[in-house]
């Protein structure tokens, strides 16, 4: 690409400048959704649990049935809690979701980067807008399509391994694919105009997104088959939420930081233009 | 007097140019802060869980809740 390089300052510190603000915007957006997490995903979290501990009650029951006689002395004692759900679902939850907010903020930042001038004629704000739109389809929605999350009890402690592999690949695949695309529409848009390219680049990124879904291996395991299905349906919609609330902000968060930062100009013109009264 | 400088500035904003960074200056950032990130990521969605560095379970039930409410499978 021939596109002329920002001007002023050197280029490396306005990388080093938007990987800041790129983490900063990913610290805002990860307070958003930890307001989400508590609000929306902890109740179906708690419901889960008791789910998993009226489990537990009834299968001891029936063993103290089986074997008779036995002494409520012998009861084994409370599972051992070495964080209080208190502390999980408040400090817990939001260490796991600021640190995950923070890490993307800035990888998302670099992305930028890298694709600020190169997919069109985007502003700075436009630019972010997409780059967050694509990273909450490829980095969470694609890969829950395939592997939904899952609310604690659910899970066969066996297939964590597996599991866990199979959605950091997933998650992988996807935002190669979702590049590929990328790329793809670019290397499109000179024959068939933007609008085309666009099109047929996305609907190239589904199918193959469809493909992978189908050869990759389901895990059934994941879920027990008597598991309520209503709690399992309010934690899935839960964890989209929070996934779409940290990435809107995101885009916004950043798509006005990286704005002042790059292109003063217009806005600076608008200012003026509000200042100065129409005849 | 006011119309004839605020005409040209609304003339003038809707072209932007689109500027670019180039690649070799990205480059490092994206390579050091990929890696940091990463790592960052790891201990929020798998450790103690699929696999473990660190012995017993505390970072796992510490990012308990955030584990299982951003995706990962956690147990």
């Amino acid at each position: 690409m021939s596109a002329p390089t920002a001007p002023s300052a050197p280029t490396g510190s306005l990388v080093g400048k938007l990987l800041v603000r790129g983490m900063l915007a990913g610290l805002i957006a990860g307070l958003f959704a930890f307001a989400v997490a508590y609000v929306a995903g902890e109740p179906s979290v708690n419901a889960s649990i008791a789910v998993e501990e009226a489990a537990a009650k009834a299968e001891q029951a029936t063993a103290h049935d089986h074997g008779g006689g036995h002494g409520a002395a012998e009861e084994p004692a409370e599972e051992e809690e070495i964080v209080s759900r208190d502390m999980q679902s408040t400090a817990g939850l939001a260490t796991g979701v600021l640190v995950y907010g923070v890490a993307l903020g800035g990888i998302a930042s670099l992305a930028f980067c890298f694709v600020l001038g190169r997919v069109g004629r985007f502003t700075p704000k436009a630019t972010a807008a997409l780059v967050a739109t694509a990273a909450f389809t490829t980095v969470y929605l694609v890969p829950f399509l395939k592997y939904p999350a899952t609310p604690p009890a659910v899970g066969n402690p066996d297939t964590i391994g597996k599991r866990t592999t199979l959605f950091f690949l997933m998650i992988l695949l996807s935002v190669l694919l979702g590049i590929a695309a990328v790329i793809a529409g670019r290397r499109l848009a000179p024959r068939l105009g933007n609008g085309n390219a666009t099109v047929v680049a996305g609907a190239g990124f589904v199918a193959a997104v469809v493909i992978a879904c189908a050869v990759l291996p389901a895990n059934d395991d994941a879920v027990k088959p008597d598991f309520p299905a209503a709690v399992l349906w309010d934690f899935r919609l839960a964890t989209l939420g929070i996934q779409a609330v940290l990435w809107a902000v995101f885009g916004l968060a950043f798509g006005l930081l990286a704005q002042r930062l790059l292109a003063p100009g217009p806005a600076a013109a608008q200012a003026v233009r509000a200042a100065t009264p129409a005849a | 007097m006011a119309e004839a400088i605020a005409s040209p500035a609304v003339t003038s904003t809707p072209s932007v140019a689109p500027v670019s960074l180039p690649v070799r200056a990205v480059l490092p950032w994206a390579a050091f802060i990929g890696i940091l990130a990463l790592v960052a990521l790891y201990f929020v969605g798998a450790e103690q869980g699929a696999t473990s560095l660190i012995a017993g379970s505390d970072v796992h039930e510490w990012v308990h809740d955030g584990r299982h409410l951003l995706g990962f499978p956690c147990h």
